[in-house]
């Protein structure tokens, strides 16, 4: 068996064949210049000397700690640790209460972020303002860090839109539940905010069962090949719904990267000063016009796929005791007190902080004013189209609105 | 040529008339991009072999030499990286021009097109526009290889959110590219390219002035004298309703020659047809077909695609719907066979032409 992602729970951090490995890898003199390769960037691996971390590809803060490494990743400072912290406990506190939400029969479905929070919050805490999120479907961590109130979230899941929010006002594209499918698009932005000569970057979230997806390769393809100014952020949960990620790919997703021509790393998901600490890193070389850069984050989708899903059948309960061992927010708790960098008043706050943002979710939930068909047809075009109208007045004259309720009242 | 097109609602006022060169349907729509690229420096021209070489229909042929590697753009090879990178560019406020090389190698695209593009307007509530114009040269006749003569119009169509529009002579082909650019939602313009190198009089306008995006909305009519009819009247009662010998083609793109060529045959045989140039499959100019239909009482749809499922099977159920009692026969369709495009030696036997139509008239008549 090649080189594979066994996802079994250990007390040893996951541990992957160097993706930076060859990372110098020449090519060989052509005289024809079509065969010559595009403006080569500096793969990230050799912008560092060598250390304990790149022969794995897992970024720990402690290198910094150890001052040993002039060129070593940022650390987390402890204002933006305790943020971290803070959206980490607010954006579980949510989930678990949409995930309740959904039990209840208040919403059609959830996809839970159980788990994921440190590589959602910590990488999210290392944009900038500038930056541009276009997530996947489950980046609720990644909300909640960029400002978006989640309760706009439970419109998609309660069936009252698909999915609507003001994307500029904290710029973050709208959830995208074709797998995979946000990943040109994003490419195509960052190739805008190049064209704009602005000093912005485009961070994409994809999972795993996602890397499997032609227009993720292809999105690496076009990234590389334009030098976009954007961050492949992967998070690999360990499962695509029942599939677990070795049936996606038989070498570590971040050695993907390398393939394509993007130096790429991987980093404990479940340790968010690290997930931090590699965003950071990826983020400056991006800026420093190193072209496009990619992270693997290893996480575990503690949760089912969505409310739907029963991972009783295809995983045990052994591996999901091993991971609940290492809990991303009791890590950074544990991490907080250690560090002396936060009190006991702090981790009150919080808890009560999101024991108010679950209220709230119940609340806005319960708050939300059913759609209306009839609207529908005034936001497909932006300019006139003869069907629209002639169909909107042939639901009008089938009873719309009024129709399905009528329907349902039966 | 006893056939003539009356652009009959086109915009007669404006600026002094410029001269009007002949140009080839292709060569009206690069004169459309240089000027949409002149114009407006968030116009970007993106696809495979657009820039060096000037497309492999020589299309965008110039437009990098003038306006440089950023903006007219050699891409990758991907029809999904081109259109997906196209939303989101559209996204940060460009307005790119992706040229897909042909027909049949639009899918690698559709699910960008279809679960992407289209739907972000709606699903953003109307907050976001996705102004990304994809030409496609489609249809038949040129005796090319497989993939390379499809008709997939119809796939789109039926797709909330997009518009789709095909252009039959260079007039509307410049003057669709410059309304698809200037539009603030996605148009697919299936442009036919067996037509690239037809010639006709283009009014191209002055710099910077792009037609009304309602030009994507309307049909426009050809007449074919018939008995009692003077050529060039559009509307009016010239028409000998009492014989019943009239009939309406409704096609679009690369079928309107072959319609035009069999109004002149019906027309030597003492029939008088009217044409009409639909233009756009969507919206589908309904009025239009209605209103000629009330003057004639036929109506046969032309198209290359395969009839099955196609635009005329649309035209068909709408215009019985609208008006069953002004027909005199049933809606007739010519198009393609239910197949695979066929080899290039026989796809004269499965492309409407003008005996395939004239039969179908015939049939129409004798109903």
């Amino acid at each position: 068996m090649p080189t594979a992602i066994v996802f079994e729970p250990s007390s040893q951090p996951a541990t992957a064949p160097s993706p930076t490995a060859e990372p110098g890898a020449a090519v060989a003199p052509s005289p024809d210049a079509a065969f010559e390769p595009g403006p080569k960037t500096r793969p990230a691996s050799a912008a560092r000397p060598a250390s304990a971390a790149a022969g794995t590809g897992l970024v720990s803060p402690g290198d910094a700690a150890a001052g040993a490494e002039p060129d070593s990743p940022p650390r987390p400072s402890p204002a933006v640790r305790r943020a971290i912290y803070r959206d980490m406990v607010l954006t579980r506190a949510f989930d678990q209460a949409a995930t309740a939400l959904q039990r209840q029969g208040e919403l059609a479905l959830w996809a839970p972020s159980l788990g994921q929070e440190a590589a959602q919050v910590g990488s999210a805490h290392a944009l900038s303002e500038r930056d541009w999120v276009f997530p996947s479907y489950r980046e609720h961590g990644v909300l909640q860090s960029r400002g978006v109130d989640l309760k706009q979230l439970l419109p998609l899941f309660r069936g009252a839109d698909n999915g609507g929010w003001d994307t500029e006002s904290h710029r973050v594209h709208l959830y995208t539940l074709v797998v995979g499918a946000q990943a040109l698009p994003a490419v195509g932005y960052a190739m805008g905010m190049a064209l704009d000569g602005a000093a912005e970057i485009t961070v994409l979230y994809l999972g795993d069962g996602a890397t499997s997806q032609g227009e993720a390769s292809e999105a690496l393809v076009w990234a590389a090949s334009c030098q976009a100014p954007i961050l492949f952020f992967i998070q690999n949960n360990g499962w695509a719904i029942s599939t677990p990620t070795r049936t996606q790919s038989r070498v570590a997703l971040a050695r993907r990267g390398e393939g394509f021509g993007i130096p790429s790393e991987r980093v404990d998901g479940n340790d968010a000063d690290a997930c931090w600490a590699a965003t950071a890193a990826a983020l400056a070389r991006i800026r420093a016009g190193q072209g496009p850069q990619l992270i693997e984050a290893l996480t575990y989708r503690a949760g089912p796929h969505t409310t739907s899903d029963d991972p009783s059948r295809y995983r045990t309960a052994a591996e999901e005791a091993g991971w609940a061992q290492r809990d991303p927010i009791a890590r950074l708790r544990a991490a907080l007190q250690a560090d002396g960098q936060a009190d006991a008043d702090f981790f009150a706050d919080a808890d009560a902080a999101g024991a108010a943002l679950a209220a709230e979710a119940r609340r806005g939930c319960l708050a939300i004013e059913p759609p209306r068909l009839d609207d529908c047809f005034d936001s497909v075009y932006a300019s006139e189209h003869g069907l629209v109208a002639q169909e909107k007045a042939a639901a009008l004259a089938d009873g719309v609105p009024e129709a399905g309720v009528r329907e349902n009242a039966r | 040529m006893s056939v003539a097109v009356v652009a009959a609602e086109e915009n007669a006022a404006g600026a002094p008339p410029a001269p009007k060169p002949a140009l080839g349907l292709g060569a009206a729509v690069n004169q459309a991009l240089a000027t949409a690229l002149a114009a407006d420096e968030k116009v970007l021209v993106m696809g495979e072999d657009v820039g060096v070489l000037g497309g492999v229909f020589r299309v965008t042929a110039g437009l990098r030499e003038r306006f440089g590697a950023d903006r007219v753009r050699d891409t990758p090879l991907g029809e999904a990286g081109i259109v997906g990178t196209a939303i989101g560019l559209a996204l940060r406020g460009y307005r790119p021009v992706c040229e897909i090389q042909f027909d049949g190698f639009v899918f690698p695209a559709f699910s960008q097109i279809t679960t992407q593009l289209a739907k972000l307007r709606a699903r953003s509530g109307g907050r976001l526009n996705l102004p990304v114009t994809i030409r496609i040269p489609y249809g038949g006749r040129i005796g090319a290889v497989e993939h390379h003569s499809e008709s997939p119009e119809a796939l789109f169509a039926h797709t909330a959110g997009l518009r789709v529009v095909s252009p039959s002579n260079p007039q509307d082909a410049h003057d669709m590219t410059l309304a698809a650019i200037a539009c603030p939602d996605p148009v697919i313009i299936f442009e036919p390219k067996g037509l690239y190198w037809s010639k006709g009089q283009v009014e191209t306008g002055p710099e910077g002035t792009a037609p009304d995006p309602a030009v994507l909305n309307r049909a426009r009519v050809a007449l074919a004298a018939g008995p009692g009819r003077q050529p060039g009247q559009a509307g009016g009662t010239g028409l000998d309703v009492e014989t019943g010998q009239q009939v309406t083609l409704a096609a679009y793109g690369p079928s309107l020659p072959q319609a035009l060529e069999a109004a002149e045959q019906l027309a030597a045989q003492g029939i008088a047809a009217e044409v009409l140039d639909l233009r756009a499959i969507s919206p589908i100019d309904f009025d239009a077909v209605e209103e000629s239909v009330g003057r004639t009482g036929r109506l046969v749809v032309v198209h290359e695609a395969p009839v099955y499922f196609g635009a005329g099977a649309e035209i068909a159920a709408r215009i019985t719907e609208r008006c069953f009692f002004l027909l005199e026969a049933p809606v007739l369709r010519v198009g393609g066979y239910h197949l695979p495009y066929p080899p290039a030696l026989i796809e004269r036997d499965y492309l409407p032409g003008p005996a395939r139509i004239v039969a179908a008239v015939r049939r129409a008549l004798d109903f």
